[in-house]
């Protein structure tokens, strides 16, 4: 933003030259603090050299202006006052002034305790909501048994198809791969004390009691309680959860229910899955390892399990796929207004709902010793 | 003549069979407020995204103060997207940005100016569109809909256009709001010397405000001003102008009664 100073006795005459835009305000500077009101003495501002103003320049130009004046120097255009300064004048009369910032910084002890109190309240917030949606799915659930039709069985095959079905691929690599691992690190550890043998009992027992639901259970929560947390909240901020409400249908009904169940049934499918393809990993690692032909393996897993140790796993799966799906669409009935909620509240079902899912397992594993199965 | 500022010619656009455009001429000349319209799925829109530069035209040529805008690489395409300011319809406010965020994003990301100036830059917009600062810390969220439709006119003013894009600018307001948004673009327009080119369906917008029509008919456009294309001949605009709803607004008297 080029300009002259020069001194004319009793004024300055400040001419302004070439361009005055935003693109000069950036990268050169306004450089207009060597303009200094002087006693007296009255400034000139010459816009004859000026080629082109915009309003960025206008607004430095009319903000110079204004010091100059507050400071009790003349102001006075050649040839005339840019229309552009005029215009931001008619702009900003009447306009308010922008208000004094009130943020005083909190002392130590006020401010932690406003962080508190804000904390209380929104966890008191959380319980209320979680309560209220917890008492609605069983509200919804309970309409539903009264008849079929409120069952929505085709939205609840659909959801069990994403969540089921099309998890499989990955389902079952993953849980192969995982007995895998626990065969070869087990092989190698028990060959200390020739007890290769126990390979098989170590897979069996730890992949159909622990390892296949838990692992089916983190990947669909990844997989699915995102997508539900997603699909709800982008429907939310589209207004779709209103449209349903006005036309008289529970969006608990509609949207939440349909993915519990279809869930429900999904992940029990699912750990069935990953417990069979757990224990061909470890047939392969057992005939790989320690030479076990598969016949001698399948009679070596019979006698390592109880008649309890598949359903102690598979009993988990129904529990963990309400929590996931609960979470998920909790998570998603709770956007509101942004869509960087929406991306907040779905990283938040995914993290929350694969906590529960493990804090659920340590629960079962207390319940079960106490049981002694 | 002067060059146009705006030249679109023989624009073809395409979606599988569907021909949409079919060598679409449009001239908007400097200082004017030009008015598209045209029914539903005339390609009002495609031939707004078209000269934003924002869509490849199958066949035909889109130029902005001279300079090609249909299949150029996005380097290229940067020095025309500063000229212009571009309002969408439903304002395309970033949600997660305040008010006064949304307004100082463009001028920040192009010019590095002080977190000051922005920031005095952001609240000289909003005055200019009739609001002030109180809206600044604001959420989009937190917004009416004519509000909504001023910050993103004000995002729009961000980087000084000398071309303004307006995608339906009264569409979901009160005939009140609707008329001081008219008064609020004209002003501008005059104040800044824009070129206003914008779509829409409201009679009252175009006899207000437009200065030229152009009509989307059968894939071609027809344009003229609001007296020309008012007493064309062509039975869709006859329609258009001649209907029930455009008499009344025009206070003409029925003819049929």
């Amino acid at each position: 933003m080029p300009f002259e100073l020069t001194d004319e006795g009793t004024r300055q005459r400040v001419r302004l030259l070439g361009r005055w835009t935003v693109a000069e305000a950036a990268t050169q500077g306004p450089g207009l603090d060597a303009v200094q009101a002087q006693a007296g003495r009255d400034v000139l501002l010459d816009a004859a050299g000026l080629e082109t103003l915009d309003l960025t320049g206008a607004w430095l130009l009319r903000t110079l202006e204004g010091r100059l004046a507050a400071s009790g120097a003349r102001v006075d255009w050649r040839p005339a006052r840019p229309g552009l300064i005029e215009f931001i004048d008619r702009t900003m009369a009447g306009g308010k002034p922008p208000p004094p910032s009130d943020d005083e910084p909190l002392s130590l002890v006020t401010g932690t305790l406003h962080g508190v109190g804000r904390a209380t309240v929104l966890a008191k917030q959380g319980v209320v909501d979680t309560l209220g949606f917890v008492g609605l799915l069983t509200l919804g659930f309970g309409r539903a048994l009264s008849s079929v039709r409120r069952l929505r069985l085709p939205s609840v095959v659909r959801h069990a198809y994403e969540t089921g079905l099309t998890a499989v691929p990955i389902v079952s690599l993953i849980a192969f791969l995982i007995a895998v691992i626990v065969a070869y690190i087990g092989a190698q550890q028990l060959r200390k004390f020739g007890g290769e043998i126990f390979v098989v009992d170590l897979v069996t027992v730890s992949v159909l009691r622990e390892l296949g639901v838990l692992l089916t259970a983190i990947i669909v929560a990844g997989r699915s309680g995102s997508a539900f947390a997603a699909e709800i909240g982008a429907m939310k901020l589209n207004e779709e959860v209103d449209a349903l409400r006005a036309m008289g249908m529970d969006p608990y009904e509609v949207l939440v229910l349909p993915r519990v169940l279809g869930l429900v049934i999904a992940l029990p499918a699912l750990t069935v899955l990953a417990d069979a393809m757990g224990l061909a990993g470890g047939a392969l690692l057992s005939w790989y390892l320690i030479d076990i032909p598969f016949n001698q393996y399948v009679e070596r897993v019979q006698g390592s399990i109880s008649e309890f140790t598949f359903w102690v796993g598979i009993i988990k799966a129904p529990v963990f796929a309400v929590l996931i799906a609960a979470v998920g669409t909790l998570r998603g009935m709770q956007v509101r207004t942004s869509s960087r909620e929406l991306g907040r509240l779905t990283t938040v079902a995914v993290v929350q709902s694969i906590f529960l899912v493990i804090l659920a397992d340590a629960l079962f594993a207390v319940l079960f010793m106490e049981l002694d199965i | 003549m002067a060059q146009p500022v705006i030249e679109v010619r023989g624009v073809v656009n395409r979606f599988g069979r569907q021909v949409v455009h079919d060598g679409l001429d449009l001239e908007v000349r400097a200082g004017e407020v030009f008015s598209i319209v045209g029914g539903s799925g005339s390609g009002k829109s495609v031939l707004l995204r078209t000269m934003l530069g924002l869509q490849e035209p199958a066949a035909g040529s889109v130029r902005i103060e001279g300079r090609e805008v249909a299949h150029q690489p996005d380097q290229a395409l940067l020095a025309v997207k500063r000229r212009y300011g571009v309002m969408f319809q439903r304002g395309a406010l970033f949600s997660s940005l305040t008010v006064a965020q949304n307004i100082e994003l463009p001028i920040r990301e192009h010019f590095p100016v002080t977190r000051e100036l922005a920031a005095e830059l952001a609240l000289l917009r909003l005055y200019m569109v009739g609001l002030d600062v109180e809206a600044a810390p604001k959420y989009p969220a937190q917004l009416s809909g004519g509000m909504t439709k001023r910050v993103a006119l004000a995002r729009a003013l961000a980087l000084d256009p000398a071309i303004l894009f307006l995608d339906e600018p009264t569409s979901g307001l009160d005939p009140i709001s609707a008329a001081a948004f008219d008064e609020l673009v004209l002003e501008l327009q005059r104040s800044l010397g824009l070129t206003v080119v914008m779509i829409t369906h409201d009679l009252d917008t175009i006899f207000r405000v437009s200065n030229r029509v152009g009509v989307i008919v059968d894939g071609r456009m027809i344009a003229g001003t609001v007296e020309e294309i008012v007493a064309s001949g062509h039975p869709w605009i006859r329609e258009y102008f001649h209907g029930e709803r455009s008499r009344a607004i025009r206070g003409e008297a029925r003819t049929d009664g």
